[in-house]
């Protein structure tokens, strides 16, 4: 596809957790709990949704479900003020300090004095209702690695609770993540490749992640799209697992907006108008007295009937496919689903099936007076709402693409949430003063902001690294520990270590457990004095973080020390009368017999200085 | 800059930034001027930082200021809810951040929809006063509406009220109220009510009900039973203190079980107890409270001179809120015996809040006891403070301790029930 003649527009949420000693509006630690919780509370939430609905249909979707919340918690890491039982207390400075230091990187505008916000979130996420959130920078700017990355704002917020289960109207919450502070940067809308786009997100991260301050692990980091095309509409896609998905996502999202387009276009070209869907609906479960379908017919014996929503100029359209396996009439589904928790419709372009034979589709379109048809299952007072909502969707068709969030699915296909929210639901968090951002705490965020990302990086690749090691160490929580060793050992090459630090101790680690960091520097200091040499690195260490023994005892039980110049010119000259002068053929004779005890460099030299005749 | 104007400022940096000038909060610095973006936010922009401005529009201020005056809706039995204070209804304009009160019955109904069948409701506007605002003229005042509103025709009477001293008032009604035929219900809120997650609008509900269909016509106070939602503990007036600065369930009975518990969802009062005072058909208020009683308590190392002065002051009764069995240290019994002495009426209760006052089994006591200081067996010493205040409106003086050894509103009890303790561990 060519993105930038689609207009493709991407603006990037990426969110991640940071590792303060404390929650950000209590003085809980910020730790998720896998055991039995101590209690459990039960709650509702409301809203008038006159007042709310006017502003925010997102939040008018979320409210009609009248759910009720169960919040799980331990008495001895979460308080009264993830209850939503205490006010807040001030909130944490380390997580202050290192959002200012967040938007210190990206160049941003802070506020001279903070304000904390609560924004209504009405699904139970929540205790409150709300989400308290501040604004630390606005409009910032970054040039990373070529990326002109636009950043329209970074907010320090509090996570909400886990939720542990669904059902039906009763949701439950862990309020052990309630609280946990998180950096949000939202760049502004991005004109790269999907690919590009991909990277940036990785290096907005890492940028994050290079103040040391960040969470790690499974799940700290979030990442949301706002994606859009021109012709379309920007559309919301929450929860990316990953950063290897964006792409995919935002290539099937402009796959999806593409269709709808060509959907519209060919309703347009057929003559539907928005006013010729309505809510005639009749029922014709009598059609289905004798069904073979199993589906129909278990429906019926729960009491349900089957209604029917005539659609004039729709056949071909609702089983049109907008994604893989993903057709115009789920996303209709999608929405009945959520707004009126009936589990499902069927369309006259998928029958007959399902057990209903030819017969009662022709009967179908016989009493409707219309080939397209929607079928409902369910008692009346939830099908009329499920009705409303399809025929509300149906008329967008005829228009184009509909503003709304959706959730990624694993496979980069997305499905509808709700509405996209309104952009005004917030209002000052009266139980908290403003927060004057003085000096002090501008000069704290720069020690912590001391380099950026790019700056970091173009070093890294300065002392020979290649650019996948660099990032690979930007990520890792070895940086500090690299740059260390680095200037300690100048004789063991920055690569060689930078690889020992990401990869050699990872997987020494899934074998032999955590790998003392003591242990790395022995190892290359030994590689530093000539002991060993790298390529029984790995072996050396998992030797020694298994018997617990130091490398050189290790090294010498193993016979893996380096053998000296003098014995490397000998093996190299019985080489040479084996298999001939070429240098690929006597390094891999050599490595092949003494691989770990002998330094290719040192075969190199022995070869040439033999050669030369000296 | 002017609250409200919609503002494009330029920064001495060159940026440029868009938003509606907010009115400055309270700890907003002088140098500073607070912003609302776009995106919801506010910020604060140091003057300093402002190379120039322009003002690009005017926010239309949401107007819900509304008349100070009594409406009703819904249909069925009336109830009539007086309000005091507290923002137990709010309406929050999410274009300015602003919260602001309201007294509209109609969005009442809209907030709790299941209202909607149970009563009609009135609203009374009576002032806004902070709890701890809250004077015995104001008790009176209470005291009055209520009258006025049972005379009316409401099958009993919610009275909105902020909570702190919320136990106080409603002791205060539990005495002004001799009989009526419906209860008066205290209600009010522990998170504000512009939060979805609000226990307002539950309690608010557990009152109606309450209100509605209990079979007492007591002085009440009706809060969250416990930090779920869906249960409303209904307390006696006389017996409930607010036991947590923050919590839902902060009232909690002293010396007592709750009265009955109301259970929000189905719209049930389920009573605790068979003895209560019954709905009558007359309306029987005594509202006035005296100013010249006093509530001390005592303290390691108090000096006599804070009872002398009290005395000075012309006080004609003095509640203490004593230690343990209801002891104070001996530097005070010389000032003691000297306002008892010039008729100044002395009550002894005790700062433990749970159990009896008892100035028998220790010489201290019993000392007391000689020097004529009256123990109020398990009466809180809130309540004893407005029983004091109220009988010395509406007693001659002489009369006063007799009035206030005898229970008139369940104040007292002889029995100390087992369950009726608040401990954790």
């Amino acid at each position: 596809m060519k993105f930038r003649e689609l207009g493709l527009k991407v603006g990037l949420e990426i969110h991640v957790q940071l590792n303060s000693p404390r929650k950000l509006f209590c003085h809980c630690r910020p730790e998720l709990r896998g055991e039995e919780p101590h209690f459990k509370v039960r709650r509702r939430l409301r809203v008038s949704l006159s007042e709310l609905g006017e502003v925010d249909p997102a939040a008018l979707w979320e409210l009609r479900k009248q759910r009720t919340y169960i919040y799980e918690g331990y008495n001895d890491s979460t308080c009264l003020v993830e209850l939503d039982e205490e006010p807040p207390h001030e909130p944490d400075e380390y997580s202050l300090e290192t959002a200012l230091a967040v938007a210190q990187m990206f160049n941003a505008k802070i506020p001279d004095e903070v304000y904390v916000m609560r924004k209504v979130v009405v699904d139970g996420s929540n205790t409150s209702g709300f989400q308290r959130t501040m604004l630390i920078g606005v409009d910032g700017r970054a040039k990373i690695l070529g990326y002109e990355i636009g950043v329209e704002s970074i907010a320090l917020e509090e996570d909400a609770c886990r939720k542990m289960d669904e059902d039906g109207e009763r949701v439950t919450y862990r309020l052990d993540r309630l609280g946990v502070p998180l950096v949000e940067v939202s760049t502004a809308p991005l004109e790269y490749e999907p690919h590009e786009v991909a990277e940036i997100a990785a290096l907005v991260g890492y940028s994050i992640k290079s103040t040391g301050r960040a969470k790690r692990g499974i799940g700290t980091v979030r990442q949301d799209l706002n994606v859009s095309i021109v012709g379309g509409a920007k559309v919301e896609i929450k929860g990316v697992p990953t950063l290897s998905l964006i792409p995919r996502v935002i290539e099937l999202e402009v796959q999806r907006q593409l269709n709808l387009l060509r959907i519209s276009g060919e309703l347009r070209s057929r003559g539907v108008r928005p006013d010729d869907v309505t809510d005639d609906v009749m029922d014709v479960t009598d059609i289905f007295a004798n069904t073979t379908s199993n589906l129909i017919r278990s429906a019926i014996g729960r009491g349900a009937s089957v209604y029917a929503l005539k659609l004039h100029g729709f056949s071909g359209i609702l089983g049109f496919e907008v994604q893989p396996k993903r057709r115009f009439a789920t996303e209709i589904a999608d929405r009945v689903r959520v707004w009126s928790g009936l589990g499902g419709i069927l369309h006259s372009d998928e029958l007959p099936g399902y057990g209903i034979s030819s017969d009662e589709v022709a009967a179908v379109r016989a009493r409707l007076g219309s080939d397209a048809f929607i079928l409902f299952l369910g008692e009346w007072d939830v099908v009329k709402e499920a009705v409303k909502v399809a025929v509300e969707r149906l008329r967008i068709a005829i228009i184009g693409v509909p503003e709304e969030t959706r959730a990624a699915n694993t496979d980069g296909t997305t499905r509808f949430m709700r509405p996209r929210p309104g952009a005004a639901r917030m209002y000052p968090e009266t139980d908290l003063l403003p927060i004057r951002v003085t000096g002090d705490l501008l000069e704290r965020a720069r020690r912590i902001a001391s380099e950026t990302l790019e700056a970091k990086l173009s070093r890294l690749m300065g002392m020979g690294l290649s650019r996948e090691l660099a990032f690979q160490l930007v990520k890792s929580p070895y940086l500090d520990t690299f740059e260390e060793l680095a200037s300690r050992y100048p004789n063991v090459p920055p690569t060689v270590i930078g690889t020992i630090l990401t990869s050699t101790v990872k997987r020494v680690s899934k074998e032999a457990g955590e790998v003392p960091e003591g242990l790395v520097e022995s190892l290359i200091s030994a590689l530093s004095g000539g002991l060993i040499v790298k390529e029984s690195a790995e072996e050396l260490l998992l030797a020694a973080a298994k018997s617990g023994k130091p490398i050189d005892v290790v090294a010498r039980e193993m016979g893996l020390t380096r053998l000296s110049y003098e014995e490397a010119k000998s093996i190299v000259k019985d080489a040479v009368s084996a298999v001939g002068s070429d240098m690929g053929k006597v390094m891999s004779y050599v490595m092949r017999k003494y691989r770990g005890r002998i330094d290719a460099s040192d075969v190199r030299r022995a070869l040439e200085e033999l050669l030369k005749g000296q | 800059m002017e609250p409200n104007s919609e503002v494009r400022i330029r920064l001495t940096d060159g940026r440029v930034i868009e938003g509606i000038v907010m009115q400055p909060h309270l700890f907003t610095g002088h140098d500073i001027v607070v912003l609302k973006l776009k995106n919801g936010y506010n910020i604060g922009i140091s003057k300093r930082d402002i190379a120039g401005w322009e003002v690009i529009g005017e926010v239309e201020q949401r107007r819900w200021e509304e008349a100070f005056e009594r409406r009703t809706a819904g249909s069925g039995d009336r109830v009539s809810v007086i309000v005091t204070g507290g923002t137990i209804l709010s309406r929050v304009d999410y274009r300015t951040g602003g919260v602001y009160p309201s007294l509209d019955p109609d969005y009442l109904f809209e907030l709790v929809p299941e209202l909607e069948g149970l009563a009609s409701v009135t609203v009374v506007p009576l002032f806004s006063k902070f709890s701890e605002d809250m004077m015995p003229t104001d008790w009176t005042a209470i005291a009055n509406a209520v009258e006025s509103e049972l005379d009316r025709g409401a099958v009993g009477v919610v009275v909105m009220h902020g909570t702190d001293t919320m136990h106080y008032s409603a002791a205060a009604l539990a005495f002004a109220l001799r009989a009526g035929p419906g209860p008066v219900v205290f209600v009010g809120a522990q998170r504000s009510s512009d939060r979805p997650s609000s226990d307002a609008y539950e309690n608010l509900l557990g009152a109606i009900i309450t209100a509605r269909a209990a079979p007492f016509a007591e002085s009440v106070v009706a809060m969250h039973g416990g930090m779920d939602d869906g249960v409303i503990a209904i307390h006696r007036g006389t017996r409930v203190r607010k036991m947590h600065t923050s919590r839902r369930d902060t009232f909690t009975a002293v010396n007592d079980v709750p009265l009955a518990h109301v259970d929000v969802e189905k719209g049930d009062l389920r009573l605790l107890t068979s003895d209560y005072r019954e709905r009558d058909s007359r309306v029987l208020v005594r509202p006035a409270f005296s100013d010249r009683a006093a509530l001390i308590k005592y303290y390691p190392g108090m000096p006599p001179q804070l009872l002398d002065a009290l005395v000075e002051m012309g006080v004609r009764g003095i509640v203490l809120e004593g230690t343990g069995f209801g002891h104070v240290g001996e530097q005070l019994l010389d000032s003691l015996k000297r306002a008892i002495d010039v008729g100044v009426h002395v009550f002894m209760t005790s700062q433990t809040l749970f159990g009896r006052v008892n100035l028998r089994v220790y010489s201290r006591g019993r000392e007391l006891l000689r020097l004529g200081v009256m123990p109020l067996e398990d009466m809180a010493p809130e309540v004893a403070y407005v029983k004091l205040a109220w009988a010395l409106a509406n007693y001659p003086v002489d009369r006063v301790p007799e009035v206030m050894a005898t229970p008139l509103a369940y104040e007292i009890s002889y029995t100390s029930r087992p369950d009726a303790f608040t401990k954790c561990g």
